[in-house]
């Protein structure tokens, strides 16, 4: 007996010893109700991170814009008949009004990581005789890395800008048949045309992206855009995208600047992410509460089988606490073994799930790993389901008369 | 003169109380047990002896008397109160051994002081391995309990209700599941501790050769004391 041990350790220990095929049993059950859970939550992590990477890699948590221009009927007298229909104007290209105040006051904001300014809008790249339809988009280099990590897109090239250098996309590279340090002219709808040298091509990891996007110094799009001195929308990055709906309401109500989160943008995406990790959130229960069934129908018919033993520990003093805590311990190492071993089997699936999810090329469809927070809260949870599920076997060993126990 | 061992004064029990069974099965038992005394006791089946020792034990509250034990009143005690008090002064021996059947012989015999001290320690387990060398069980200490022999595990359930060198043992028919030759071995070793330790004993037996070895013979039928006295005026076996 382990001198540093309690009774109630020493005996939970013994009690799980000696009904070792039992014991191992309901291990077991624990471990592949850890592993799936573990392995469930792992692989829908990775999916989302993916999903967000892929999203913030072109795009920001909040974007600032100016106010959708309305129409308004010029008179509104009490009684006087107005038109039901109100036509909508196009929306042109508009400035946000005092943006260099707004993004000052953004780079300020406690939960706001990076704010950029950027002035953006249709245009043309032609070259030759061929010319493709772009979105422009002018931007303050130093600002713009820190929203969208151009530099870890570029694939030839630097991703340094001067007023007369262009970095566009993959795709329009091949389209437009460009290498790096061609010209290419770019003009738009105002019919502003300047010719501007390629000095880095990127990647965005989407081939709509790739095709579309040109970057341009601020002061650049500024000028082919019509703009001068302006910017069409703001970029904001933020501490916890989940949040960004939050951010983007104080932002819009503090500046009067429409503010428009990625959760708003992507209403769809993030209902599915909702209800993925809802549909997870059952799962885990399910298996937990399945899991909780094993470990207290084990230790119940195991109280069943010790109640001679259970009322002579009464008689010779024992008292009901420790009675229950024999019992509640059994469950917590139960649980607390089945979360160690279900931890492992959820790393073999994992490695299994690594060999064959696979794209053709080799490479991995996204990236998933098993954390330590994970595994943290995995012991934590498959510990806690065995404690709860071992206190009504528990109450019912403490519980015991010892006359009935001994007697019967 | 201390206090005797145990009083019992006008103990009644009844089971089922407050149903339309109930039936009372001591009907007011006046009992004495002085330090280092060595009793028998008898009856028919169904008599209340069992119904006695629970009470005697602690294990049972009575409905009515009052029980002493070492000159305290139970009826003034909580539940704890009367733990701690079964667990320093009365052993029990039961017919079945009911030795915990995960853990060695020696660990067996430590098993009341474990849980009262709540960590084990060398000085119980050399208490526990004195007690089974007394029972003549040294070199199975380290057996688990259940590849024992019935007639040793009784004799490490003996040794197990002298851990706590109580002031009282109650044997409930110790000796009801064993063969002539391990009932006297038994019976040899509780009658040793009686002389060596001045233990008291109070041992349930249908055995009549056993009980006239006693000092005192006490009859119970039908829920009353009907004799009291030393082995030679004992009336014959029932
Ligand atoms: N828990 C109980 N509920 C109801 N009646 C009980 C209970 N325990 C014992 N009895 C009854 O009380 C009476 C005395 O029982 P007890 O076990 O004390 O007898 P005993 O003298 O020990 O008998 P034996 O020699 O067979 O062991 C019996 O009629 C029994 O049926
Ligand atoms: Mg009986």
């Amino acid at each position: 007996m382990n001198r540093l041990l309690p009774f109630e350790w020493i005996a939970a220990v013994r009690f799980l010893r000696e009904g070792l095929a039992q014991t191992a049993l309901i291990v077991t059950g624990v471990a592949v109700g850890v592993a799936v859970i573990v392995f469930m939550s792992a692989l829908l992590a990775g999916l989302q991170a993916d999903f967000l990477r892929r999203m913030f890699s072109s795009q920001a948590h909040i974007v600032l814009l100016p106010p959708d221009e309305v129409a308004r009927p010029l008179r509104q007298e009490a009684g006087a008949a107005v038109l039901a229909t109100v036509i909508r104007p196009s929306q042109r290209l508009r400035s946000i009004d005092q943006w260099q105040g707004a993004r000052d006051q953004l780079r300020r904001w406690p939960a706001v990581t990076a704010v950029s300014a950027m002035a953006s809008g249709a245009a043309f790249a032609v070259r030759g005789d061929v010319s493709k339809a772009i979105t422009l988009m002018g931007v303050e280099p130093e600002d713009f890395y820190r929203v969208v990590a151009i530099p870890d897109k570029i694939v030839a090239g630097s991703p340094r800008l001067g007023v007369e250098d262009v970095l566009i996309g993959t795709q329009l590279a091949i389209d437009l048949g460009i290498a790096l340090g061609d010209k290419i002219r770019i003009s738009t709808a105002i019919g502003a045309t300047q010719t501007l040298t390629v000095v880095g091509i990127f990647d965005l990891g989407n081939k709509g992206a790739n095709q579309r996007t040109v970057l341009v110094t601020l002061r650049t799009a500024q000028a082919l855009l019509g703009l001068v001195g302006g910017a069409t929308s703001i970029d904001v990055t933020v501490t916890d995208p989940y949040a960004a709906e939050d951010v983007a309401q104080a932002i819009a109500a503090a500046t009067g600047v429409r503010a428009d989160s990625w959760i708003r943008t992507n209403a769809d995406f993030f209902s599915f992410v909702n209800s993925q990790n809802l549909s997870n959130a059952a799962i885990r229960l399910f298996v937990a509460i399945s899991v909780a069934f094993g470990i207290a129908s084990v230790l119940v018919v195991s109280v069943v089988q010790k109640s001679k033993e259970i009322g002579i520990l009464r008689a010779m003093g024992a008292s009901r606490g420790q009675i229950l805590r024999v019992f509640l311990i059994q469950g917590g190492i139960v649980g607390f073994l089945g979360s160690l071993l279900g931890s492992s089997l959820a790393g073999i699936i994992l490695a299994f799930w690594r060999s064959f999810a696979r794209r053709a090329d080799g490479t991995l469809l996204f990236p998933v790993s098993i954390g330590t927070q994970l595994l943290l809260l995995a012991a934590l949870l498959a510990t806690a389901t065995g404690l709860l599920a071992a206190i009504l076997p528990a109450l019912r060993a403490a519980r015991l008369d010892p006359v009935v126990a001994i007697r019967g | 003169m201390a206090d005797p061992v145990l009083r019992l004064a006008g103990i009644r029990k009844a089971y089922n109380v407050g149903t339309p069974i109930e039936t009372e099965v001591l009907h007011g038992i006046d009992l004495t047990l002085a330090r280092g005394e060595f009793c028998a006791l008898i009856g028919p089946s169904g008599s209340g002896k069992s119904t006695l020792l629970n009470v005697i034990g602690l294990l049972d509250r009575p409905t009515g008397g009052q029980v002493h034990i070492e000159g305290h009143d139970i009826a003034a005690l909580d539940d704890a109160a009367i733990t701690d008090l079964r667990s320093r002064s009365i052993g029990f021996v039961f017919q079945y051994h009911y030795l915990i059947s995960a853990f060695t012989a020696v660990e067996n015999v430590m098993m009341p002081l474990l849980v009262r001290r709540g960590f084990p320690d060398a000085a119980m387990r050399h208490t526990a391995e004195t007690l089974l060398d007394r029972v003549g069980l040294s070199p199975w200490k380290d057996n688990m309990a259940s590849a024992m022999s019935g007639g040793q595990q009784q004799r490490v359930a003996i040794a197990r209700a002298l851990a706590m060198n109580p002031a009282l043992v109650l044997a409930d028919e110790p000796t009801g599941n064993l063969d002539t030759k391990s009932a006297d071995a038994a019976f040899a070793l509780m009658r040793k501790a009686n002389q060596d330790s001045g233990t008291t004993f109070l041992i349930v037996t249908h055995n009549m050769d056993l009980a006239r070895r006693c000092d005192r013979i006490i009859e119970v039928v039908d829920g009353r004391i009907t004799a009291d006295g030393p082995p030679h005026a004992a009336p014959m076996p029932v």
